[in-house]
């Protein structure tokens, strides 16, 4: 019970630090402080072996123990970047920024570790707040823009998730049984619940948490919000935000599984993954927006999650080992995006190419990101991936693998010319200082391109050679999401 | 009695309609600070009209003179259908609803048509937004009754307006109450008044009914403005029994509460010519729209109570 | 339950109707705050004898719901430099007629849901589904940020009275996870609403489409 409150609650108490110090140049450090102090006490919860506790509000099982683990690491690599990244945008105050960025991790782990529906909604829900203001970081009209959609559509998915939960409560109610939102309460009275009532609350949190996780049609605020966010808050978003999103899909799929009503939840699953990849894959053919890009990219690997999700057995194993693989990609892909973005000034292919000239190193692992999200060997998703297209066939769900096919084929189509694009070819001569929009804010440095590099090797490393505890991770959470005993 | 309750009913029905006219007209006077006329001043302006000579173009028809005398007949007719005080009417016959809408559709028809009859733009442009309107209205005025209908089981509007509908209150108020608020809807635009028309203006920009009556002169125009205050009267008889379905005991005190409900009401429309400003032409299908679907809302909300 | 929940459930659906049909932003505001008092009663009426705590809530729910959001937005409103008109992008006919579908499939679709015996034969499922509808309609067809801010005020409004069903249960929940949500969200937007107008002098958000496909 302690470790999941500290690592909710150190985060949080750094946050309050955070605001209340004065020095803009002490400040951007203190994230990376957190970052490590929050890694370490997950390896903590990772090292001891899970223990169910019956009736507390937060514990960590097989699932949030996955997900922390990936919280941790992301949140980490990211936070090295931070100092780095701070230190080339000076005249931006950095209070708000690090302080939203600690609390946001304490949200996440917030979310990942309560085991009671009602404190995960509200954490959810404080999530999507603290991270508003990191979006709104450059103070432009622009991005504004994105802000304003991710709020209005994040807080509408977050209300329809609370209306789900009501539905759930009452599945209880109505058959008698003292409505209690502890999951592990709900799990045992599953085979219980008002079935109509169960499906209709399925229904609509799968929206209201699709919503927040960026599944097609709901995903529109998506491109604008990573597009105009910085490089760091994409990571966050793409890697964190909606892995708990979709970490709170899978535990009311969980009680839809132990009520014996997957079989209607699975359909669904399938559908609306396979829309998500197929708008993905539309849409990112003749992309000239790199960082938009890269959101359709999310929504595309978000899919597939769902998918995994849906298509059950060995398939979830993969859904699981993605969810890691892709939160370690999309890292690479955003950091790096977000160094040539500022070497460049500009985010369209028009006025950005021959990036390996003038930042070599981020353009390179750019590269190698690219190669990692679309599932190419030797990376971490060619294998999650792959075990996915191999449950789905051997399932006989012939017409399921064909389309994942071919969304991948046009998705590496599609988002390889504009990674090239981006990476080769020669530099464009430097605009007029009078042009706004083309001036460079900095190029790369030590400080914001280890971080990109850990990410890689990390996610080389789940391709090539998983290590054992990862393996057992997330073996143990694939069980436990389909409720196998 | 009966006799005696019959001929109240026929001396109210011809009598009262003016004398509506008359208490909106001194509410809207009492409301701008003034003393205004005396109650019977519609009445004094009709005798005074019907004093007169008339005027016929020669372009016109046998559709111009006969639309005032069609839309009087057919207004007094419907009269006679409406349950007064929640007594048996002097005639009823199961259906007698669709015999009453279709009445008020036949003075309508001729109206419209008189002023099309005429030749003149300016009367045809009335006709135009009297058809559109009343097009929207009808709907509104249908769906309300079919609310009525199916608490009361009957096409009768005696029976459904009769003494049942006390207990549909207490069974169905929600649904009653949204028809209520279409059918003053309803009456506010079929009588021409603020917020859809403004009687008192003869701006081209805002007229729809006085417009088409424009060419009428002496005995004519008295009996197409009589019609019109007939019309209003029957339509605020189904609004007041609708709002006040109780009774007291006896048929002469709910003749009592009728006649002072019916006050009331005329009363209320003073108040809103007074309180509101017309409704820009474009809006006004908004309102009548919204009219309807309130009346459908009612209906939506009877077919859930059993 | 009460006999007064249905008429007030009835009035909160008569106010989404003319949440639709109204053309002026101020109305729209006023409106959703009207519904906000209504629902404010609702819970102390559901139950049979209501404890103190019931009501302290439905006075907070009153206060911020009613009083204090309505009393943002309509600052906000004054201090903007913006037409007073609603300016949609679906005409208020045809969201008229889309409330009335929403509003009748909500009923419909109320009766495929197994109700508990307390709660059979009442309107507060119907009422939530017509008024989470409308909260989307306003939300998606109306263009200004203010009208947006109503229009989720109006979704969590249903989503309020589909907690109703749920009050006795677990009162805490209910009204604390929905009245933070609503307090802490509509806070944060009003600040961007605030960052908004300076930015463009304006809270259209049809200025905010720079950003798209």
């Amino acid at each position: 019970m302690t470790l999941p409150l500290l690592l909710v609650a150190l985060p949080l108490a750094l946050a309050a630090v955070a605001f209340a110090v004065s020095s803009e140049r002490v400040r951007p450090w203190l994230v990376p402080a957190g970052g490590a102090a929050h890694l370490a006490l997950t390896l903590a919860v990772l090292a001891a072996p899970a223990r169910p506790a019956p009736g507390a509000w937060l514990q960590l099982d097989g699932v949030g123990r996955l997900v922390l683990a990936l919280v941790s690491v992301l949140f980490f690599l990211c936070a090295l970047y931070t100092p780095g990244y701070l230190a080339q945008r000076p005249g931006h105050s950095n209070r708000t920024f690090c302080a939203c960025l600690l609390a946001f991790l304490s949200m996440a782990s917030l979310i990942v570790a309560s085991h009671h529906l009602g404190l995960m909604w509200v954490a959810l829900e404080a999530s999507t707040l603290t991270s508003a203001p990191l979006l709104y970081f450059n103070r432009n009209p622009r991005s504004l823009e994105a802000t304003w959609k991710y709020l209005l559509l994040g807080s509408v998915g977050i209300a329809l998730a609370l209306l789900g939960t009501f539905f759930l409560a009452y599945a209880a109610l109505k058959v008698g049984l003292a409505p209690s939102l502890l999951f592990e309460d709900l799990v045992r009275d599953a085979p219980r619940l008002s079935p109509p009532w169960l499906h209709a609350a399925f229904v609509v949190l799968f929206v209201g948490y699709g919503t927040k996780m960026g599944l097609a049609p709901m995903h529109t605020w998506k491109p604008d919000a990573y597009g105009e966010a910085p490089g760091l808050v994409g990571t966050l978003l793409a890697g964190v935000a909606t892995n708990c999103a979709f970490l709170a899909i899978v535990r009311f799929f969980q009680i839809c599984s132990a009520a014996g009503e997957a079989d209607f939840a699975r359909p669904l699953l399938v559908a609306m993954g396979l829309a998500s990849m197929i708008v993905a894959g539309i849409f990112m053919v003749r992309q000239r927006d790199y960082k938009r890009m890269l959101a359709y990219s999310s929504v595309e690997h978000m899919g597939i999650l769902v998918l995994g999700l849906g298509l059950g057995g060995a398939a979830v194993f993969g859904a699981m080992l993605h969810l890691v693989n892709n939160g370690l990609a999309k890292g690479a892909l955003f950091l790096s995006a977000g160094n040539i973005h500022r070497a460049f000034g500009s985010k369209s292919t028009d006025e950005v190419s021959g990036a390996l000239r003038v930042v070599p190193a981020s353009a390179t692992l750019f590269l190698l990101g690219f190669l990692a999200a679309t599932g190419s060997p030797p990376f971490g998703p060619f294998v999650s991936e792959l075990t996915i297209l191999v449950a789905a066939l051997e399932a006989g769900r012939w017409g399921v693998a064909a389309a994942f096919l071919l969304v991948l084929l046009v998705v590496f189509v599609g988002m390889g010319a504009t990674v090239l694009a981006v990476v080769q070819g020669t530099p464009p001569a430097r605009r007029a200082a009078g042009a706004e929009a083309a001036r460079p804010l900095g190029g790369e440095g030590w400080q914001t391109v280890v971080p990109v590099a850990a990410f890689i090797v990390l996610v080389t490393l789940m391709g090539t050679w998983i290590p054992g505890p990862v393996r057992d991770l997330v073996i143990e959470a694939a069980r436990l999401v389909e409720m196998r005993p | 009695m009966r006799p005696a309750l019959l001929a109240l009913h026929v001396a109210t029905a011809l009598a009262l309609p003016p004398l509506l006219l008359g208490v909106v007209n001194r509410t809207k006077a009492l409301f701008a600070g003034r003393r205004g006329a005396p109650l019977l001043q519609p009445w004094l302006d009709l005798w005074r009209l019907w004093r007169k000579g008339t005027v016929f173009s020669p372009t016109t028809t046998w559709i111009f003179r006969a639309a005032p005398v069609v839309a009087v007949a057919t207004a007094l007719c419907a009269a006679l259908f409406v349950p007064l005080a929640g007594q048996t009417p002097p005639l009823s016959f199961a259906g007698d609803l669709v015999f009453v809408a279709y009445l008020f559709a036949l003075g309508r028809f001729f109206t419209i048509a008189a002023a099309l009859d005429t030749g003149s733009a300016f009367e045809g442009m009335g006709g135009a937004r009297e058809a559109t309107f009343s097009a929207l209205a009808e709907p509104a005025l249908f769906l309300g009754l079919l609310v009525l209908v199916r608490r009361s089981g009957s096409l009768s509007l005696a029976a459904m307006l009769g003494p049942g509908l006390a207990a549909s209150w207490t069974a169905a108020g929600a649904s009653l109450l949204a028809v209520l608020v279409s059918l003053v809807v309803v009456l506010l635009a079929e009588s021409s008044r603020i917020p859809f028309d403004d009687p008192n203006t003869h701006l081209e920009l805002t007229m729809i009914h006085e417009v088409m009556v424009l060419d009428h002169s002496g005995p004519t125009l008295g009996m197409a403005l009589y019609g019109a205050a007939v019309k209003m009267f029957v339509l605020g008889a189904l609004v007041v029994r609708l709002a006040l379905p109780f009774s007291l005991g006896g048929p002469w005190a709910d003749w009592a509460v009728f006649l002072a409900g019916l006050l009331a009401l005329a009363v209320l429309v003073g108040v809103v010519e007074s309180v509101m400003a017309r409704l820009r032409l474009t809006q006004v299908p908004n309102l009548l729209v919204a009219a309807c679907l309130l009346s459908f809302f009612g209906l939506l909300l009877l077919a859930r109570t059993p | 339950m009460n006999a007064l929940v249905d008429p007030i459930l009835v009035l909160i659906m008569l106010l989404n109707f003319f949440v639709l049909a109204t053309s002026r932003v101020r109305a729209v505001i006023t409106a959703s705050a009207a519904q906000g008092l209504l629902l404010g009663a609702l819970p102390v009426l559901v139950q049979p004898h209501p404890g103190v705590v019931p009501v302290l809530m439905a006075l907070g729910t009153m206060a911020v719901k009613a009083a204090v959001i309505p009393w943002m937005l309509l600052r906000a409103l004054r201090e903007a430099a913006i037409r007073r008109e609603v300016e949609p992008l679906v005409g208020y006919i045809p969201s008229l007629f889309l409330c009335a579908l929403g509003t009748a499939l909500a009923l419909l679709f109320a009766r495929t849901l197994p109700l508990a015996a307390a709660h059979s034969a009442s309107l507060i499922i119907p009422g939530a589904f017509a008024t989470v509808l409308t909260g989307f309609l306003v939300l998606t067809t109306r263009r200004k940020a203010l009208t947006q801010v109503a229009g989720y005020l109006i979704l969590e409004n249903g989503i309020f009275i589909m907690g109703l069903l749920l009050v006795e249960a677990m009162p805490l929940l209910v009204e604390i996870g929905v009245l933070l949500d609503l307090l802490v969200g509509i806070f944060v937007m009003g600040i961007i609403i605030n960052h908004i107008n300076r930015e463009f002098s304006s809270l259209d958000t049809s200025h905010l489409s720079s950003l798209r496909e």
